[in-house]
C-alpha cells in the first residue's frame, strides 16, 4: 500500500514525515467517511422531503390563512395562533375529541384484552395451534378499505348480519347514537392481530419452568396468569399499548369507510376531522384549519410516541 | 394418555370456534360477493350463498379490473423506490458505520408516530406546486413513506448477521465498497430483500389515504379509491362489491400462501401498519 502524496506538514510540528502520514491517515478517514455517508444520502434526503418537510409544513399552514382561493392565487396570509383559536371555539371541537378518547381507549383495552387472551390460548401446544395463528393474521394483510367495506355491509339496519345475528334494529350506521360505536367495533376488530403477535411473541419470552414450578406448588390457571404471566409481560404490554396507542389516534381509513365520519359528524375524530377540514368542504374547505387539527393531532402522537422510545430504550437497557 | 388426547381435542375445538369467529366477515365478503341481489335484501339473511351466482365478479371485473392494474402499477413502483433507497442504506447502516445512522433510527422511530394525515395535508401543497398531483410517481413516492422505514429497519438487522470477515476477504482481494455491497451484501440479504418488497407490495397496494388526497379526478383511480367510490354508486348491487372486496384481496391472500415464510419474517420482525 503506497500513501498518496500528502500536503507538506505545518510546521513547529514533529517530524516532517510523521505528520505528513498523519494527515493522509485523517483524510483518508475522511473520504472513507464521506463515501459510507454516500449510501444512505438518498434515504436523508427522502426523510427531508417526506417526514421533515411535511412536519414543517403542516405546523407552517396552521399558522397562515390557506383558503380555498389560495388554490389559484397561492395567497396564504400569516395569522400567528388565530386557527387554534377558531378551533377551539368551534362547535365540533369538544365533541371529537370525546369521540377520539373513545374510539382510542375503547378500541386499546378491547384489543389488547381480546389480543391476550388468544395468545395465552395459543400458549398451550395442541395440534393446528400455529396454522389458527396464521389464519388470524389475514385481516391485518388485507387492506383496511376492503375490511371497512364488509363492516359497513354488515351494519346495515335492515339487511345486516349484525343486527340479525343481535335480533335488533340499530341503524349503525344511520343513527347519531350508534355511528361511533360501529367503528370502534370494527376498528377493534381490526386491531387484535396486531396484539396476537406482539404479546403471543412476549409470551414465547417467559421460561416454561416457571410454569412447571408453579404447577408442582399447586397453584391454579389464574394463579399461574396473575403472578408469572402477567408481571413478566409488563414491558412488552407497555410498548403494545403504546404503539397501538399512537396508530389507533391516527385511524383514519376505518373511520371514513365505514361513516365518514358522519352522520352529522357523529363519529369524527382528530384524524378524519382534520381530512375533512382540509379536502371535503367544497368552497368552504381550508387546508389552514386541516393543518391546525393535523398539528395538534401530531403534538398529542408525538408526546405518546416519545413515551414509547423511552419504554423501549429501558427495555433494551434492562 | 386418552386424558391428554381428549384436551388436546378440546383445544383444537376452541382454537377453530375461536378462528372462525374471527374470520367471519372474511367468509360474510366472499358469501355476499355470491349471492344474487334479491337475496340480500332480506331482513334474516341466510348464512350460505343458496343460489350462488356470479354476475357480482362479472361487474366487478367491467367495472373494477382496470384499476387493479393502476393499483399493481402503483406497488410495483413503490417496491422499487422502496428498494432502491433502502438496500444502500442498510448497507450504509449496518456495515460502513455511516455518520448520521442513529439520526435515521431516531427519525423513523418517530415517523411511525407522524398521523399520515399530517403528511398528506403538506403533500398536497407541495404536489400542487410541483405539479405531482394525479400522477404515478406522486403516488410511488407518497406510498414508499410507509415501506422505507420498515424495509430499512428489517434489511440493517438482517446485514448485521453477515460476518464481517467475508466483507474483509472482498476488500483485500481488491472489490471496493460498491462491488462488495453489489456482489456479496446483496445477494446473502435475498430472503430480507423478498421480505422487505412484499410488504412494500402489501402496504402499498392497500393505501386509501394518499390515493384519495393526492388524485383529483379520475385520470388515476387505483383500487382502494375505487372500491369505495363504488360502494357510493352501487348502493344496489352489493354482490358486486363485495366481489371487488374479494378481487382486492386477492394479492394479500396469494402471497400469504406461496411466500408464508417471508410473511411470518416480516411479522416477527415488528412488522408496522398504519
Amino acid at each position: 500500500m503506497t500513501l498518496p502524496a500528502t500536503a507538506p506538514a505545518p510546521a513547529g510540528a514533529g517530524s516532517p514525515h510523521a505528520d505528513a502520514r498523519e494527515a493522509s491517515r485523517r483524510r483518508a478517514r475522511r473520504a472513507s467517511r464521506l463515501a459510507a455517508f454516500g449510501f444512505i444520502a438518498p434515504v436523508v434526503v427522502f426523510i427531508a422531503l417526506f417526514f421533515a418537510y411535511p412536519i414543517v409544513r403542516t405546523l407552517q399552514l396552521s399558522l397562515q390563512d390557506y383558503t380555498f382561493q389560495s388554490y389559484f392565487t397561492g395567497q396564504a396570509d400569516f395569522v400567528g395562533f388565530a386557527n387554534y383559536v377558531t378551533l377551539v371555539q368551534d362547535r365540533l371541537f369538544a365533541p371529537v375529541v370525546r369521540n377520539t378518547v373513545l374510539f382510542t381507549v375503547v378500541s386499546l383495552v378491547f384489543q389488547f384484552v381480546i389480543g391476550l387472551a388468544l395468545a395465552v390460548f395459543f400458549q398451550r401446544t395442541f395440534p393446528l395451534s400455529a396454522t389458527f395463528r396464521a389464519l388470524i393474521l389475514i385481516p391485518w394483510l388485507l387492506p383496511v378499505v376492503v375490511s371497512a367495506t364488509t363492516w359497513r355491509w354488515m351494519f346495515y339496519k335492515d339487511y345486516g348480519i349484525v343486527n340479525a345475528l343481535l335480533g335488533t334494529h340499530i341503524g349503525w350506521l344511520s343513527d347519531p347514537q350508534w355511528s361511533l360505536w360501529a367503528v370502534i367495533i370494527a376498528n377493534i376488530w381490526l386491531g387484535i392481530p396486531f396484539n396476537l403477535v406482539l404479546l403471543y411473541g412476549g409470551l414465547q419470552g417467559i421460561p416454561g419452568t416457571l410454569y412447571e414450578a408453579a404447577a408442582l406448588d399447586g397453584a391454579g390457571a389464574w394463579r399461574r396468569f396473575r403472578s408469572i404471566t402477567w408481571p413478566l409481560l409488563r414491558p412488552v404490554t407497555a410498548v403494545t399499548l403504546l404503539l397501538g396507542l399512537v396508530y389507533t389516534i391516527k385511524a383514519f381509513d376505518v373511520i371514513w369507510v365505514i361513516t365518514e365520519g358522519g352522520p352529522v359528524d357523529s363519529s369524527q375524530t382528530l384524524a378524519t376531522w382534520s381530512y375533512k377540514l382540509s379536502f371535503e368542504g367544497g368552497t368552504d374547505q381550508s387546508l389552514s384549519m386541516g393543518a391546525t387539527v393535523a398539528s395538534l393531532l401530531f403534538v398529542v402522537a408525538l408526546v405518546f410516541g416519545l413515551l414509547y422510545i423511552r419504554t423501549q430504550r429501558k427495555e433494551a437497557a434492562a | 394418555m386418552t386424558r391428554s388426547r381428549t384436551r388436546s381435542a378440546v383445544r383444537v375445538a376452541i382454537g377453530a370456534v375461536l378462528c372462525g369467529a374471527l374470520l367471519f366477515p372474511l367468509y360474510w365478503m366472499v358469501a355476499v360477493s355470491l349471492t344474487r341481489p334479491q337475496d340480500l335484501i332480506r331482513s334474516r339473511p341466510a348464512l350460505f350463498p343458496l343460489d350462488p351466482t356470479f354476475d357480482g365478479y362479472a361487474l366487478a371485473i367491467d367495472r373494477n379490473l382496470s384499476s387493479m392494474g393502476t393499483s399493481m402499477v402503483i406497488a410495483l413502483g413503490t417496491v422499487a423506490i422502496t428498494l432502491v433507497i433502502a438496500l444502500p442504506a442498510a448497507y450504509g447502516m449496518s456495515k460502513l458505520r455511516a455518520p448520521g445512522t442513529g439520526a435515521v433510527m431516531f427519525a423513523f422511530l418517530l415517523a411511525q408516530m407522524i398521523p399520515s394525515v399530517v403528511v398528506v395535508t403538506a403533500l398536497f401543497a407541495l404536489y400542487k406546486q410541483l405539479g405531482l398531483l394525479d400522477s404515478y410517481p406522486g403516488l410511488m413516492l407518497a406510498n414508499a413513506t410507509a415501506s422505507v422505514p420498515f424495509a430499512i429497519i428489517l434489511l440493517q438487522a438482517f446485514m448485521r448477521t453477515i460476518p464481517d470477515e467475508l466483507l474483509e476477504a472482498a476488500r483485500i482481494d481488491g472489490a471496493g465498497r460498491l462491488r462488495t455491497f453489489g456482489s456479496i451484501v446483496v445477494p446473502l440479504s435475498r430472503n430480507a430483500v423478498v421480505t422487505a418488497a412484499l410488504f412494500a407490495f402489501l402496504f402499498s397496494w392497500g393505501d386509501f389515504l394518499n390515493a384519495k388526497t393526492l388524485t383529483t379526478g379520475n385520470s388515476i383511480t387505483p383500487m382502494t379509491l375505487a372500491l369505495f367510490r363504488f360502494v357510493g354508486a352501487e348502493a344496489t348491487n352489493w354482490n358486486g362489491v363485495m366481489a371487488t372486496a374479494v378481487l382486492a384481496s386477492v394479492p394479500a391472500a396469494v402471497l400469504l400462501v406461496v411466500a408464508q415464510r417471508y410473511v411470518a419474517a416480516g411479522v416477527t420482525a415488528g412488522a408496522v401498519k398504519d
